[in-house]
């Protein structure tokens, strides 16, 4: 009755140093709905490129059968004339094109090298019909909501003959229309026979529209369930997304709790571009000294966005809410107040917002606090050296001295001169988005170390993760955050990786009772 | 054996610093001997250096405006601006020629508020404020001098383009005694502060570079000053214009090493979101980066309306591009956060030997101008290929 579409076949994917797909295997059938989960870093995006080709045959092992054919596909426009197509996170739409040039972008309906602009704009209008789009289609796509261009993406697949369409993340950034709209459009795909593969962490999404679910964790397919056969629950999946066990990988640490240094209160944040939509809402947190807080959320909960609207209004529009530093109600809306406030923040992409990769360590570890170390403008370069080469040894960068350009370090030294960094800001909060991001085991016991070292000496630490076992490791206290609300503030007592998971995937029906 | 591989390993990380050095050297021999020797005759050589002295001062400027990413087109245009309204002040509204070099550094300061403003807190790029600059300058120029050249300039002024310091020998000996003087004291102070320099680094295990070859490059600009020393003394002296190149060099090295400002100033040029959230004003150092341009384009303006001795509504055309030109040369990254002032300066004289080596062989401007492009172009193919390999080798 059903018939496998495709069939990928132990597929192991190795970057240098690590192994982000092994062994894993995928089977789906034709005309269904195949979702896809697993924590952040899992491997759910290599697979998906692996299957489209952004990886090209020949860079992994194992083998891909669509359609009952082996495929070897070299690059994405060979796996599109197979038929499968990808819609990724991020919209690849050129936001001053038309909607139909967008449609037609790489394809167009050309005769003798000249477009036929009535035959794209009539094609692009049965398409748009089918996705259930009424704009028309010479309107630019820069004038359109993410939903519509979520739709023109979708179109877009459809113009390619799409048989397979593979949707990664597509609802992160819809509000609640917008999704519930592309739910059913894929629910109305699969009765026309398209099948599609829908990468989310939204659980309850999952439970309305997919067929199966397979889960992957740590690079490995864990197994794959049947939505109608048994009686799955969002916890049953969960289980399968964390289930692992914590050995000892964090250091030990007691953690002695002070007075209150930070309290956020009714902390609101709108999306920089698109005004309208609410991106961090009325949060409420706070640190106390010597306490490690930890922020546990998925992909597009608005962690980042949270910390960095507090550090100086780094993000967003129209940000309300208050900000109490020791009792004492504070405005952060610069960098240079939040510092001088005593807030520093840590960020997750150190390459592209950390570090200035063009210069040595000296000169990094000392650019967020220069002052300390001049007097009428001028930088004492001897005591600069001195601090620098102390951070060196006192958190063990391993670079011959601190004239080393910081582009030529690991991703774990790197990061730790980011630390040093703010250490020598010498704060009293420190926000750490995503600390041991891409840094390998050894680096991240470091870490953990001075993270403790520093609560230790009475500073109080907000740590952003997407590795729940990392929090669970670490954390005193741990905030969920789930689509920009904080959803629940668990003690280490109560923290598990399920319980966390259920808060941090909680939908929005449930937490307006 | 190891000590000569890693001194090998060092020179091939150096290569683009001594590349322009060979460069230099190399061109000053190949002019050398293609205009029989006139190139290194003393009058040449002071000739070289006052007509390109204000091509190294924009140079200056814009490296580190180059240098925090931004790009200034319209030095040649406040060039000639400032050239028109110091005629305009002296001959017409008949200031003391030292207010009016005041006043002018100042106008250029105001020049560069108002395209530091739009740059910095209005979010225009560079390149399109001060191509309206280029625009608005030049029309300015004309405007004030109403299409009229404007001279002569009383003397006072024009030594600031065209003067030599006093010569103490009274003009009859061998060898002017002040320049003299100047030459070995820049020379020991230069030896000194390497010495020094490089005893702190050492103390602090910062040093890399091998022994051999900070002695190699110490003696080496040792003799390169003492000759030039030796070349200015045996004709007329020291050229005014020299000291203030040599003050500004000296300067902005240190304000650039040194200075909070010039750490801002790369900070922001190799990673604007970084120095950002790491609490740099970057706006408020944009503003004062586009003013110091201003300050300098002016003083540049000084120097060549008093060299000409004239005022004209022409002037400084296409001095930006050869300013833009020396900072690439001289190492420049065209995405910010590389450069240095000596790289900048040293890439102007490049230019300036070009210019001047081939108008004594008699070589065309049309040969001239293609000629330096040729040039510009494979410096910077030289950089590029130079960074590929360095990233292959780091693979």
């Amino acid at each position: 009755m059903t018939s496998t579409i495709l069939d990928m076949r132990s597929i192991t994917k190795t970057f240098p140093g690590v192994k982000a797909l092994q062994d894993v295997s995928l089977e789906v059938q034709r005309g269904q709905v195949h979702a896809i989960c697993g924590e952040n870093g899992a491997g759910k995006s290599t697979l998906m490129k692996v299957l489209s080709g952004v990886y090209p045959s020949g860079t992994f092992d194992g083998e891909i059968h669509f359609e009952d054919k082996l495929c070897q596909f070299k690059d994405i426009k060979s796996s599109e004339a197979a038929g499968i197509v990808i819609i990724h996170q991020e919209l690849a739409l050129s936001p001053y094109l038309s909607i139909a040039e967008n449609i037609f972008l790489g394809n167009e309906m050309a005769t003798r090298g000249f477009v036929d602009w009535n035959k794209t704009n009539l094609e692009a209008s049965k398409l748009l019909a089918r996705v259930g789009l009424n704009d028309h289609p010479t309107t630019k796509v820069a004038d359109l909501g993410v939903g519509k261009q979520q739709l023109v993406e979708i179109a877009k697949a459809l113009s390619k003959k799409v048989k397979l369409l593979i949707l990664d993340e597509p609802t992160a950034a819809l509000n609640d229309g917008d999704s519930a709209n592309l739910l059913n459009l894929i629910k109305h795909f699969q009765q026309q026979g398209i099948t599609s593969i829908m990468i989310s962490h939204k659980l309850n999404e999952i439970k309305a529209v997919a067929d199966k679910v397979t889960i992957i964790r740590d690079g490995k397919t864990i197994e794959t369930l049947d939505m109608h056969a048994d009686e799955i629950t969002e916890e049953r999946i969960i289980k399968g997304m964390v289930g692992r066990d914590l050995d000892n990988r964090y250091p030990f640490h007691t953690p002695t709790i002070g007075a209150e240094l930070l309290r956020v209160e009714d902390w609101t944040v709108h999306h920089p571009v698109d005004q309208s939509r609410q991106v961090v809402k009325s949060a409420n947190f706070d640190v106390h000294a010597g306490e490690i807080v930890g922020i546990a959320g998925l992909m597009g909960a608005g962690r980042t966005e949270l910390a960095m609207s507090i550090f100086g209004h780094s993000y967003g529009s129209r940000i309300s809410g208050r900000v109490y530093k020791e009792g004492v109600e504070i405005q952060t809306n610069s960098v240079a107040a939040a510092i001088k406030h005593g807030i520093a923040y840590a960020t997750e992409d150190r390459k592209r917002y950390g570090l200035n990769l063009l210069d040595n360590i000296m000169r990094n570890v000392s650019g967020a606090a220069l002052h300390k170390l001049s007097r009428w403008g001028w930088v004492d370069g001897n005591r600069e050296r001195l601090v620098a080469e102390g951070f060196r040894k006192s958190m063990n960068i391993k670079a011959p001295n601190v004239a080393a350009l910081t582009g030529k370090l690991s991703g774990g030294n790197q990061q730790k001169v980011v630390l040093s960094k703010w250490m020598f800001a010498n704060p009293d909060v420190l926000i750490l988005d995503e600390p041991t991001r891409g840094i390998d085991v050894g680096a991240k016991y470091e870490i953990y170390t001075i993270i403790n070292k520093l609560a230790d000496d009475g500073k109080g630490i907000v740590v952003i993760s997407s590795e729940l076992p990392e929090l669970l490791g670490i954390c005193d206290r741990i905030y969920t955050l789930a689509e920009g609300r904080i959803t629940a503030n668990v003690p280490r007592e109560k923290a598990t990786a399920e319980y966390l998971m259920q808060f941090m995937t909680q939908a929005k029906d449930q937490d307006a009772r | 054996m190891t000590a000569v591989s890693s001194a090998l390993q060092y020179l091939t990380g150096q290569l683009r610093q001594i590349g322009l050095f060979i460069a230099l050297i190399v061109i000053i021999i190949f002019f050398q001997i293609t205009t029989n020797g006139i190139t290194l005759a003393p009058i040449n050589v002071s000739n070289l250096i006052v007509q390109n002295s204000y091509i190294l001062i924009l140079a200056v400027g814009m490296v580190m405006v180059i240098i925090a990413g931004h790009i200034d087109l319209s030095v040649g245009s406040v060039v000639a601006f400032v050239g028109a309204m110091s005629g305009v002040m002296i001959t017409q509204w008949h200031m003391p020629w030292w207010l009016a070099i005041i006043a002018c550094l100042v106008l250029g300061a105001v020049v560069g508020m108002w395209q530091g403003f739009w740059i910095a807190y209005f979010g225009i790029p560079s390149f399109i404020v001060t191509l309206a600059g280029m625009l608005t300058f030049r029309g300015l120029t004309q405007i004030a001098l109403q299409n009229q050249q404007i001279s002569p300039f009383p003397d006072e002024f024009r030594a600031l383009g065209s003067g030599f310091l006093p010569d103490l020998g009274g003009g009859t000996s061998f060898l002017e005694p002040l320049t003299v003087i100047l030459g070995v004291l820049a020379t020991a102070g230069m030896v000194y502060a390497d010495i020094k320099g490089r005893a702190t680094r050492k103390k602090h295990f910062l040093e890399d570079e091998p022994f051999s070859w900070f002695l190699l490059k110490l003696v080496f600009t040792s003799a390169l000053i003492l000759l030039v020393t030796f070349l200015l003394a045996s004709y007329r002296g020291t050229p005014i214009v020299l000291i203030v190149m040599g003050v500004l060099m000296v300067g902005y090295s240190a304000v650039m090493a040194n200075s909070v400002w010039g750490r801002h100033i790369y900070a922001i040029g190799g990673n604007a979101h970084a120095a950002e959230l790491s609490g740099v004003n970057t706006k408020r150092v944009n503003f004062t980066l586009f003013i110091n341009m201003g300050v300098l384009s002016a003083l540049a303006g000084l120097v060549f309306t008093a060299q000409l001795n004239l005022a004209n509504p022409k002037a400084g055309d296409g001095f930006e591009l050869d300013a833009i030109a020396a900072v690439f040369i001289g190492g420049a990254a065209v995405t910010g956060g590389i450069g240095t002032v000596v790289g900048a300066i040293i890439g102007g004289l490049i230019i300036g030997i070009l210019n001047n080596g081939m108008s004594i062989m008699g070589v065309g401007t049309e040969y001239q101008q293609l000629i330096k492009g040729l040039v510009l172009l494979a410096a910077v193919a030289f950089d590029v290929f130079n960074k590929r390999r360095a990233k292959a080798a780091t693979k």
